[in-house]
């Protein structure tokens, strides 16, 4: 609007805004090369790190020059520990733009799918297909546990979105049937593991604390595939996602259509929160804390915050990742008991220092 | 420009607003939309701004296309993202287009920011300003987008009246130079006698009175839709002023027709 003439007194104001804009996004930029970087760094350790301790040097040659180590270096780094590695940073990303997006689209900070109710819904399912062998879609008999694990978060995330969508539903609708969900599925669940035998039995309880020692290459693939697909369908509504944070009378009065955005991104989202679940088991709070940790540093500008919550999302499982190697000599623990540990007195704190500012 | 023919909106299945008709607004003007309180006013906004369905014609005639056409700022402008107010201006002005910032994206901000005078606040949270400043903020929003037509819905209601002063002359000014059509919502009767070149009455749904200020705001059209007892006098300065003597006995919506 060239025609707003500023008073000349001010001029001086607005070329420092001008400037002060491109100085923070300059800023916001430097933060995430330094997640990025922190990121690779935290990939390294995690390759480096196990029972067979190699240094960094080794680590890194096997990485880039392989034909350098030796054959059991080669094979302990490319392995065992990169599928596990490389999953931790896929699962994390994908959990933690789930995370943002449910975040955005809900107006409720504490939309996660674990606090939702579908990675209970995903364990369910899980379960169904362990000890029932019941296929909820006509596949392989060796897909029926993610493809179980996956239609029922499906079933739990559209259920969530379209009560959310009801006249009259408000952020602690969303967060009362969230935790409704959690109940439901977790004593359905149940219900199956009280049918099971032994040896499903321990297999359901171990799918439920969610392992990364399940990673193989094709759920690597499949599960990067998604978020592939699904980051650069939230970044085309990068402005959009950023107005319906300012409520959706607003974003609408932008002239953005908010129920097809939201119907859309719900979708992505299922997606995104279904498939590391269906493959890794239940991993809780990345989707929650990733996100919290993307917008205290970044704001919510989607060109930024997108990008910020799968760095952090990606860096606190790979960190989760090395910690769960570190508690006992020898010892992988399921990744899923580590993030609730880590995460639920991070969360606390987070809640209590910026949750007033933030929502 | 904006003209609507026998225009209603619908809620769900409920008519909120119908038979709307007003002779053609033209570029350029400043239109006061008055009622009472419920009466229909933001509704019909909603209406003529694409959010809501309903009977008859919105005729629209523009010389630029897609959204920013018709920039339509609601009532509400509460919000806690976390945003500083110049990433959210810059947010309202890139709708639809791509993540690139160019230079002349900025320097329409920082002009609205000046002409608004929020730039002390341009790098404050949302969540940290009062309402006052979230309604400024808001202006700059819709204003930012260049529309050819602006629906504000009480956009001065949070405002002190220096602020007040400044936000109506903004637009009067606006109006004028950039051939932009404002439409708004306002319920102080003598900033709308002083900035409005017509105004509409809507009351219980429906408009009663379309006309010049001097015109529509009359002591009969208060006594019926508004039911007071006010007197219409001119001041000093030859600006028409409403008086408001006190509440009138019996009086009942329905005398004017618009």
């Amino acid at each position: 609007m060239a025609a707003i003439e500023a008073p000349a007194a001010i001029a001086a104001d607005i070329q420092e805004g001008r400037g002060r804009y491109r100085a923070l996004a300059r800023r916001k930029l430097l933060i995430l090369a330094l997640l990025a970087a922190a990121l690779a760094l935290s990939f390294a350790v995690d390759l480096a790190w196990g029972p067979a301790r190699y240094g960094l040097d080794q680590v890194l040659l096997a990485l880039f020059d392989p034909s350098t180590v030796s054959a059991q270096v080669r094979t302990v780094v490319w392995d065992i520990r990169m599928p596990v590695a490389v999953m931790a940073l896929v699962v994390g990303a994908a959990l933690s733009a789930a995370g943002a997006q449910m975040q955005t689209i809900l107006a409720n900070p504490l939309a996660s799918p674990f606090t939702l109710g579908i990675s209970a819904a995903a364990s369910f399912g899980a379960a169904l297909a362990i000890v029932i062998e019941i296929p909820l879609l006509p596949v392989a008999a060796a897909f029926m546990v993610p493809v179980d694990a996956f239609v029922m978060a499906l079933v739990a995330t559209l259920f969530i979105h379209f009560v959310s969508q009801l006249r009259g539903a408000t952020v602690q609708t969303v967060v009362l049937l969230g935790i409704a969900l959690v109940f439901t599925f977790n004593a359905l669940l149940a219900f199956v593991q009280y049918l099971a035998s032994e040896t499903a039995l321990q297999a359901v309880v171990f799918w439920t604390m969610g392992s990364l020692t399940k990673a193989t290459w094709p759920k690597i693939w499949i599960t990067l595939a998604v978020v592939a697909l699904a980051l650069p369908l939230f970044a085309r509504n990068a402005w959009a996602l950023t107005a319906i944070r300012l409520g959706e009378d607003k974003a609408a009065s932008f002239g953005i259509n908010v129920r097809r955005v939201r119907l859309e991104t719900m979708l992505i989202v299922s997606l995104l929160a279904a498939v590391p679940v269906s493959f890794v088991g239940t991993i809780g709070f990345v989707g929650l804390v990733g996100p919290h940790v993307a917008r205290m540093i970044l704001g919510e500008d989607q060109r930024f915050f997108l990008p910020g919550s799968v760095l952090c999302g990606a860096l606190l499982l790979s960190l989760t990742s090395i910690v769960s190697k570190s508690i006992i000599p020898g010892v992988v623990f399921p990744i899923g008991i580590i993030t609730a540990l880590v995460g639920v007195p991070f969360f606390f704190s987070l809640i209590l220092s910026n949750v007033k500012r933030s929502w | 420009m904006l003209r609507l023919d026998n225009v209603g909106a619908l809620y769900g299945r409920r008519l909120a607003v119908s038979e709307v008709t007003t002779p053609q607004l033209q570029s350029g003007e400043i239109v006061a939309v008055i009622g009472p309180n419920a009466a229909g006013k933001s509704t019909l906004f909603r209406r003529i701004a694409g959010l809501l369905h309903g009977p008859g014609e919105v005729h629209l005639s523009q010389s630029g296309k897609g959204s920013r056409a018709v920039a339509y700022m609601p009532q509400d402008t509460g919000a806690n993202a976390v945003l500083t107010v110049y990433e959210s201006i810059l947010m309202a002005r890139k709708q639809g287009q791509s993540w690139r910032v160019e230079d002349a994206d900025l320097r329409v901000i920082d002009d609205i920011m000046a002409a608004l005078d929020i730039v002390p606040i341009a790098f404050r949270d949302l969540g940290a300003l009062s309402g006052g400043q979230r309604q400024l903020v808001a202006i700059a929003q819709t204003l930012v987008r260049e529309p050819e037509i602006v629906l504000m819905d009480e956009p001065t209601s949070a405002l002190d009246l220096h602020r007040q002063v400044e936000v109506l002359e903004l637009m009067r000014a606006e109006a004028q130079r950039r051939g932009m059509l404002v439409l708004i919502a306002i319920h102080d009767l003598n900033q709308a006698l002083r900035f409005a070149d017509k105004v509409i009455v809507i009351a219980d749904g429906r408009m009663r009175a379309c006309g010049a200020a001097a015109d529509v705001i009359t002591a009969q059209m208060l006594r019926d839709i508004y039911r007071v007892d006010a007197r219409i006098e001119k001041c000093s300065r030859d600006y028409n002023h409403v008086i408001v003597d006190g509440r009138a006995e019996n009086a009942a919506l329905g005398a004017l027709q618009g």
